[in-house]
């Protein structure tokens, strides 16, 4: 009997289901005071000085000089890169719309926002940069920037690849994604106190990464790490927008540090959408030659990021365009690739990795290449993709990147034979996208990006108590994925107990070990294996004591059913660990005291690749261009499938995201980089009559270098979706002759190509 | 800027006497009373995190000041369970995986327990229209759908045998 593969119902959900859970706003204190912060009003500007409001209602207030704390500063050790500080306030200069330029103290929310309306700065203002375009031909909006890119980098040359192209077939794609938000239904927010005791700032925030966070409060602080102390309650979504400490965080942790008073501080929805982080605005230029029977001869990409006005801790503006160069090659054989990839600093807020990072972009790319050659060649564009998909494992690709065995042609065609007998043709179309995801990045994989903060290892603690009841403690840090449940799994079998006796303690610096965190699909793959390799070792130790109790060696002792069986004897768990801690009089010679034990995991190479094939019908409404998604079809492969309702939930929830950039989401910015977007009247995020009933199929190809065999899978839905439905809007537009290579897919869009096609509509 | 106001509000059958600003939401309020589990999502009337029911009826706790809930008889998600036995809607919401983060989980109960007490016998589209009042940034809705859909079938069932709802 094994937990793992079951789809055992979430430990996290008794809480969660009676609004018991305890979210970074449910926490208070006594005294405590409330923050708010004043925004810049414009995108860029040189600021005089701060004048305070003249009310007795408003506790204090702190602008960059008076809080006095160290810049931010995210840093890749390569010479492309342009290191640029973060002040945690703005100091003498305003880069985007939304800045915190002071902290407001008052004794409730409602009185500290009236506070930070009153604040008046001096603004001398200056030329806003709010496109990538203007970006390109203006100042730079940094000191030390000679031109607005953070990063320039063409990390695979070519000197060839034109010849290549004079005698081949050329496709030719400029393809653009909007910025969207990640927007968690629960906003950033913190609460920071002084405990005297400890004398450590304790600071509770509603991140994927304490650790991190911990390293730039400390470092801001000029304090050592051990006084401060960061917590992770609940945390009510993420998707890559907690993966990145806000100088929010910072700011009100040195208040409460500079007040000795609990300062809590919850961002709003207007803040989460104008002054947060983004993501995703991209524009790739690429082309693609193919000989005549649709073989990928060579790819050349030029891609532009928007990364807004700042470098974000610790992950760097350089995450996107990095990401998209590296692996745009994606599942396909490339045998020539050039590339260059500009992070372009403007002034927007800055991005964070959301969900997918670059990904949605590159598959877009590359199936929006994939069916062009089909049409420009006359093949069907299926059968273009498996003539060039990867077929042997492993292979290494021309971006240096060893691509571990998947199931891709076997999920492309098991897709393409789902969706067989749907129909097409004007007005309703048939999209596929088919790729890989590198999950799992290990301290190495990370390495090759040269960041001065390199995450990639994780390490988890397993403990026993004397009931016999098992804790175990990992530096990941859920935040929806169940790690509570799927973790508990994980040990449950190894050590022959029930997941109900196995706890997982997450989200707490002074509690686990140190740890990186849960982003990049890594938190299965990684953090799972080192909670196995733990709970393997509390295995060892308690079969070695069962062995001795039970007079029989360690061999013959099976963990099964909450006992240590030995030949024809046997102890419960339950009495071992109560033996062990109260009678370590009778414990074998030479065994450690306590049944506590550590291991860490990393992933040495390339990292693991899940993979997956998407299929989407859609059917378009030639009156209001609205895009309607009557069916849709995942058959998906994240190697062992620790907990498949989980993994189910993943799929459908990344699919919602990625339908939401394909078709609704878009942060616009005006020229004088005033947002136009400030609520969710204006963000169309996807409802329930926009999201169709998601089918999905698994293929299982297991992870052959980690312990648990599952790959990583938190992204796949969002990264295959965007490309799936842009193939297919194309596919119901093909008799208009209009091609869409932009997200979102804007209805006047596709309105103006079907009142172009007039004759259609009889 | 203070206008406090002495109130009387029932939350889940409990009596309040509680002075209250007049511009305080009655999210805030009842999070000060320590219903923490209505929660505040975009403070604009659209995630529907903070939904609640008044006097019954599904309203969002950020659109509703305090002060106006005077007198009236307010149900929380806390109020759902009894004690720690889950209700056959939270059940429903855990079977089919109708949660991930969580944090909009209360607002997605509270407008499916007022939803099926109006309309006992929804079809799957009655359903979907209705839980497109509310956003979800993790599960892409279907678990939600279904646990209520779910839901509705078995409440029906135990009615055709005579049996009591849950």
């Amino acid at each position: 009997m094994t937990w793992v593969g079951k789809a055992l119902a979430r430990k996290e959900d008794h809480r969660l289901l009676r609004g018991r859970g305890r979210f970074t706003a449910d926490v208070r204190r006594t005294g405590l005071l409330h923050a708010a912060f004043a925004r810049s009003p414009v995108a860029a500007a040189r600021i005089g000085a701060v004048r305070a409001p003249d009310t007795r209602a408003v506790h204090a207030v702190f602008d960059a000089e008076s809080l006095g704390c160290a810049d931010v500063l995210a840093t890749l050790h390569r010479p492309e890169f342009v290191s640029t500080p973060m002040p945690v306030l703005a100091r003498d200069r305003v880069r985007y719309a939304g800045e915190p330029f002071a902290i407001v103290l008052a004794e409730d929310a409602y009185t500290a926002e009236d506070g930070a309306e009153l604040i008046a700065v001096a603004q001398e203002p200056l030329e806003a940069l709010a496109s990538m375009c203007a970006a390109l031909a203006g100042e730079p909006i940094h000191e030390g920037l000679t031109a607005n890119t953070f990063l320039d980098v063409f990390p695979f040359e070519d000197p060839d690849i034109d010849r290549v192209f004079a005698d081949a077939y050329t496709v030719e794609l400029e393809f653009r994604s909007a910025r969207v938000a990640a927007l968690p239904m629960e906003g950033r927010a913190c609460l920071a106190e002084w405990d005297e005791r400890d004398e450590q700032l304790v600071v509770t925030v509603s991140t994927q990464v304490p650790h991190q966070v911990r390293t730039a409060i400390a470092e801001s602080l000029w304090l050592p790490e051990r006084q401060v102390r960061v917590l992770a309650p609940d945390v009510g979504g993420g998707f890559g927008l907690k993966c990145v400490v806000g100088r929010e965080e910072i700011a009100v942790a040195a208040a409460a540090y500079r007040t000795g008073r609990a300062i809590a501080w919850s961002e709003d929805r207007v803040e989460n959408l104008t002054a947060s982080f983004h993501g995703h605005e991209q524009r790739h230029l690429v082309r693609a030659a193919f000989d005549e029977q649709g073989r990928l001869l060579a790819l050349d990409a030029d891609i532009r990021c928007d990364v807004g006005a700042y470098s974000v801790f610790p992950f760097t503006s350089g995450v996107e365009p990095l990401m998209a160069a590296t692996e745009l090659p994606g599942a396909y054989r490339v045998p020539r690739y050039r590339a260059r990839a500009r992070g372009i600093a403007t002034n927007k807020p800055p991005t964070a990795p959301y969900r997918g990072v670059s990904r949605p972009q590159i598959v877009a790319v590359m199936e929006g290449l994939m069916t062009e050659a089909g049409r420009v060649l006359g093949i069907d564009p299926v059968e273009v993709r498996r003539r060039n998909l990867i077929t042997e494992f492993p292979y290494t690709g021309v971006n240096g990147i060893t691509y571990d065995p998947g199931s891709y042609t076997e999920s492309l065609d098991r897709c393409a034979e789902l969706l067989a007998g749907e129909e097409r043709g004007p007005l309703r179309g048939i999209g596929f996208a088919c790729f890989n995801e590198r999950t799992g990045y290990g301290t190495e994989a990370f390495a090759a990006r040269k960041m001065e903060f390199t995450p990639g290892y994780e390490i988890a603690n397993a403990r026993m108590d004397p009931s016999g009841t098992v804790t175990v403690i990992t530096g990941t840090s859920a935040h929806g994925q169940g790690h509570e449940t799927t973790l508990a799994q994980v040990t449950a079998d190894r050590l022959g107990l029930h997941p109900d006796q196995v706890r997982v303690r997450q989200g707490d610096t002074e509690a686990t070990p140190y740890g990186w965190g849960t982003f990049g699909s890594r938190s299965a793959m990684i953090g799972g294996s080192a909670v196995r390799s733990a709970a393997d070792r509390l295995a060892d130790r308690i079969r070695r004591i069962a062995a001795h109790l039970l007079e029989v060696t360690e061999e013959e002792i099976e963990l099964s059913d909450g006992k240590a069986l030995g030949r024809d004897n046997s102890i419960t768990l339950a009495d071992l660990a109560r033996l062990s801690h109260f009678q370590a009089h009778r414990l074998p010679k030479g065994v450690e005291f306590g049944l506590e034990v550590q291991a860490g995991f990393d992933v040495s190479g390339s990292g693991t690749f899940s993979n997956a094939t998407h299929g989407v019908v859609v059917e378009l409404d030639p009156e209001t261009g609205a895009v309607r998604i009557p069916r849709y079809v995942v058959v998906e492969d994240c190697g062992t499938v620790l907990n498949p309702s989980i993994v189910d939930g993943q799929v459908r929830g990344g699919v919602a995201q990625g339908i939401g950039a394909a078709l609704y989401e878009r942060l616009h910015y005006e020229e004088s980089g005033q947002p136009e977007v400030a609520s969710l009247m204006d963000y169309l995020a996807p409802t329930a009559q926009e999201i169709p009933d998601i089918e999905i199929h698994h293929l299982e190809t297991p992870c052959l270098f980690n312990e648990t065999g599952a790959k990583g899978m938190g992204e796949g839905g969002t990264i295959g979706a965007p490309a799936a439905v842009l193939n297919a809007v194309n596919d119901a537009l093909s008799h208009t002759g209009v091609r869409i290579s932009e997200i979102p897919i804007r209805a006047e869009t596709i309105q103006r190509a079907l009142e172009g096609a007039c004759t259609i509509r009889t | 800027m203070h206008d406090p106001h002495l109130i009387t509000i029932t939350v889940n059958g409990t009596e309040h006497e509680v002075l209250t600003e007049s511009r305080h939401t009655l999210a805030d309020l009842l999070r000060e009373l320590g219903y923490t589990g209505t929660h505040l999502g975009c403070e604009h009337g659209i995630c529907g995190a903070c939904t609640v029911l008044v006097d019954g009826v599904p309203a969002r706790g950020c659109l509703v000041f305090g002060v106006q809930a005077d007198g009236r008889e307010v149900r929380t998600v806390e109020g759902l369970a009894d004690g720690g036995e889950l209700s056959d809607l939270q059940r429903a919401f855990a079977e089919h995986h109708g949660l991930q983060c969580g944090f909009c989980t209360p607002g997605f109960l509270m407008l499916a327990e007022a939803f099926l007490a109006e309309n006992p016998a929804p079809t799957r589209a009655e359903i979907r229209e209705v839980v497109a009042s509310n956003l979800c940034r993790c599960t892409g809705y279907q678990g939600i759908v279904d646990a209520i859909e779910d839901v509705a079938g078995k409440r029906a069932g135990a009615a055709d045998t005579g049996t009591s709802r849950p």
